[in-house]
């Protein structure tokens, strides 16, 4: 069982990682994009960077032209994705795309696509719900089979990069009713395929997303990934995967809004001394500390488990995204309470971070279905 | 095999033939525990046994100096003792405040006579010690306390009274704070010194708390001889050593939290108490507020564990003691709360054998305190933010 800290290389993917995104995916970058309703929501030029810098492929396996830096590792560069709120295709493609290939794709897939993906040349989106709360196994969206390939309807919600992927991946119900657990596949789809539409949506957090229809869209045979009937099998584990790095992400938003906010305490002065000096304020700073150093407890922990493959996984996984949506939730409040009118205004950085930590919380389940998952998984 | 793969073998044989079988079965209940000192009445033949086999290897302090009766043991090796103890569910052999917090203080801060003198003792558990600190009008603020002691040439005499104090009662010997220097700033006129709680003058009483009767004491100090060689350290610096100790204190204090090997969890008891509805308890609220403190009580039990393996890299703050003992208060009142609630109209019964004497309802009555003995939630509050934050 590893300890709880990085090692040498986990740290100085860290340090490159706080370094590069600091520098070229800062808070002005998301700012820029949304004013200009850019049309592809990030900079090509810096997915072309986080490819060179290895970013990209760090949960792909070497043989395909990866690091398999792991888990942990990209776990750092989503702590301070978080930080900079960098708006890039990271999860969409780097975690979600890799992660089902490498558990379903076939030898021909693997080989075409991830090597793509790592060189920055492919996108990919994954397109799941089709509920207003994240919901897995609810899938109404059917894959019938017809004569040698495969026809799709159905409508998918909040797919992240949806209007940007090249290929997306899609849960289909293939046998089963709609809530059933058994009876779902995955496939993959190109998004230019006949029938596909997708409607872009502007969100609060100015990041992609988008609703993804599909009318009798046809696709072949060797569009399954993995086994048929039993694709939710694999999604848990992307899901897992996912969430462990989301989990970062909410830790760096939270940790870049409390420091600035302490940062604001000692510096802003009313009736004649600093914020900082009046003992209401700093207990809930002292409080919201804790609570940080237990989200940064939990976070690193889900990583290990998943690098480890470790059978408690699923359950530190859980663990970690509760506990970090509750305290991304309390720290970008207090930020923006904290702030006073300041936090109130556009031109603060700081409701950007309460912007951005609501739909991370929301995406693949939040609070309070990770705690009833938590429960779930312990018995009770 | 490595020194240390060969040193885990030697602990686990040792303790195959030396840990009583009596010995093997957790016990966190406060009377059963082994407190030594000059009256102590042992339990059993096994507990006695127990007692003198670990404090003749010096495992009662394993990483303690040998010269002065300790284990010697490096961090390693005190951990695979700590793993091989747990193992095969060994209770400690020695319960001590004197091995716990004056003892570090004395390694640290006193001279070679005094750490010969006293250190060994407390390995052996032949001497017992009580803590000499809050006074009724120096609680939170603590450098505030009034006991005097008066510089007669070649002893001190002292007086004053101490409050809170555990076991004054059956304890051999205190550590207590003085003040030899009213003229001075508060906190530089304070001195730690030693004495025997046989000595003239010296009296105590209990205090009832609302959870019953308790171990704390209040302890009268009527012109009471200290000689000036059980000073620790130097006159008028005992604030610094104080502070040091209650680092200590609240380490312990924090780890108080924990579910004890062999108590049943909170989640245990609810679903032995309400049972499952299609896998899940079958009260939703109280699912929820469990599950809510389950995460909490898990992310704490893994923050203590990340700010261990943090020290033992060379990395972290070092500063984390406010942080744990603030949470794992709160967490344990919090568990104490939802046992009540589980338990509904039998967890209010006070006495009688069929309630296990109310201890369910004195257990969460006692765990109030957690959260305002060794630095209330507010002082540790008030420490994290002014030490780690900079807010002040």
């Amino acid at each position: 069982m590893a300890a709880l800290v990085l090692n040498e290389e986990q740290q100085m993917l860290r340090d490159a990682a706080q370094g590069f995104l600091s520098e070229k995916a800062p808070i002005s970058q998301l700012r820029s994009l949304r004013d200009s309703r850019d049309e592809t929501g990030f900079s090509r030029d810096l997915w072309k960077g986080m490819a060179e810098m290895g970013f990209v492929g760090t949960l792909i396996a070497e043989d395909f032209g990866g690091s398999a830096f792991g888990n942990v590792g990209m776990g750092q560069v989503f702590e301070h994705v978080g930080r900079n709120l960098s708006a890039s295709p990271l999860l969409a493609t780097a975690v979600l795309g890799v992660s089902v290939l490498q558990l379903a794709g076939s030898k021909v897939q693997k080989q075409t696509l991830l090597p793509a993906i790592a060189e920055g040349r492919l996108l990919t989106a994954l397109a799941v719900d089709e509920k207003l709360r994240h919901a897995p196994a609810c899938v109404a969206t059917t894959a019938r089979r017809h004569e040698d390939h495969w026809v799709i309807d159905g409508q998918k919600s909040f797919v992240i990069d949806g209007h940007v992927a090249d290929k997306l991946i899609v849960s289909v119900r293939t046998s089963g009713e709609q809530s059933d657990c058994e009876g779902i596949s995955l496939m993959l789809v190109d998004r230019d395929t006949a029938g596909v539409s997708v409607e872009r949506t502007i969100m609060v957090d100015s990041r992609n997303a988008a609703i993804v229809r599909f009318d009798n869209v046809q696709v072949s045979s060797d569009a399954l990934l993995g086994e048929l009937d039993q694709g939710l099998v694999v999604l848990d584990k992307v899901l897992d995967i996912a969430n462990a790095q989301l989990s970062a992400e909410l830790l760096g938003i939270s940790l870049q809004a409390f420091e600035v906010t302490v940062k604001y305490l000692q510096e802003r002065k009313q009736f004649g001394v600093t914020l900082g000096s009046f003992q209401g304020l700093q207990h809930r700073c002292a409080h919201l500390f804790s609570e940080l150093e237990l989200a940064k407890s939990v976070v690193l922990k889900a990583l290990v488990a998943l690098d480890e493959q470790d059978a408690e996984a699923s359950v530190l996984v859980s663990l970690a995204k509760a506990k970090s949506c509750e305290v991304a939730e309390l720290a970008t409040n207090e930020a923006v309470q904290l702030h006073g009118g300041m936090g109130m205004t556009d031109e603060f950085d700081v409701g950007l971070f309460m912007k951005r930590a609501r739909p991370v919380q929301a995406l693949f389940g939040d609070y309070r279905y990770h705690a009833d998952r938590f429960a779930s998984l312990r018995g009770y | 095999m490595t020194d240390l793969d060969a040193f885990r073998q030697d602990v686990r044989t040792w303790l195959d033939d030396n840990c009583p079988k009596s010995m093997r079965t957790p016990s966190s209940a406060e009377n059963e525990q082994c407190w030594g000192g000059r009256d102590f009445k042992f339990k059993s033949e096994d507990q006695r046994l127990w007692l003198e086999r670990m404090a003749e290897k010096g495992w009662t302090a394993p990483d303690w100096p040998s010269e002065y009766g300790g284990g010697g043991l490096s961090r390693e090796e005190h951990k695979i003792l700590r793993e091989e103890l747990s193992r095969i569910q060994a209770r400690p052999a020695l319960s001590s405040f004197g091995v716990w917090m004056i003892g570090p203080a004395i390694l640290k801060f006193g001279s070679e006579e005094l750490k010969r003198e006293h250190l060994p003792k407390m390995v052996r558990g032949e001497i017992r010690w009580c803590q000499g600190y809050s006074e009724p009008g120096a609680g939170s603020d603590l450098a505030g306390l009034q006991t005097k002691a008066e510089d007669m040439g070649d002893h001190f005499i002292v007086n004053g009274q101490k409050i809170w104090t555990s076991y004054a009662d059956k304890a051999d010997w205190m550590f207590c704070l003085v003040r030899t220097n009213p003229d001075a700033k508060k906190q530089m006129g304070i001195s730690l010194v030693l004495f025997d709680m046989a000595t003239a003058g010296v009296t105590t009483r209990p205090i009832k708390l609302i959870s019953g009767s308790s171990p704390f004491c209040e302890t009268f100090l009527d012109d009471v001889r200290v000689e000036k060689d059980q000073v620790v350290g130097e006159v008028d610096a005992g604030w610094t050593y104080a502070k040091y100790l209650l680092t200590h204190e609240r380490e312990m204090i924090g780890g108080m939290g924990r579910t004890a090997a062999g108590q049943q969890t909170l989640p245990q008891a609810a679903v032995e108490a309400l049972g499952l509805d299609n896998g899940k308890l079958a009260d939703g609220y109280l699912r929820s507020d469990i599950t809510r403190w389950d995460i909490d009580a898990r992310a704490f039990e893994l923050t203590a564990e990340r700010v261990l393996d943090e020290a033992k890299a060379g990395q972290g703050v070092g500063n984390a003691s406010a942080m744990l003992k603030y949470y794992g208060t709160e967490v344990n009142k919090r568990r104490q709360e939802l046992f009540v609630a589980l338990g509904g109209s039998d967890a209010m019964v006070w006495e009688g054998e069929a309630w296990n004497e109310g201890a369910v309802s004195r257990t969460w009555l006692r765990s109030k305190g957690n959260s305002i003995e060794g630095g209330t939630s507010e002082i540790q509050l008030n420490v994290i933010a002014r030490n780690i934050l900079g807010l002040q």
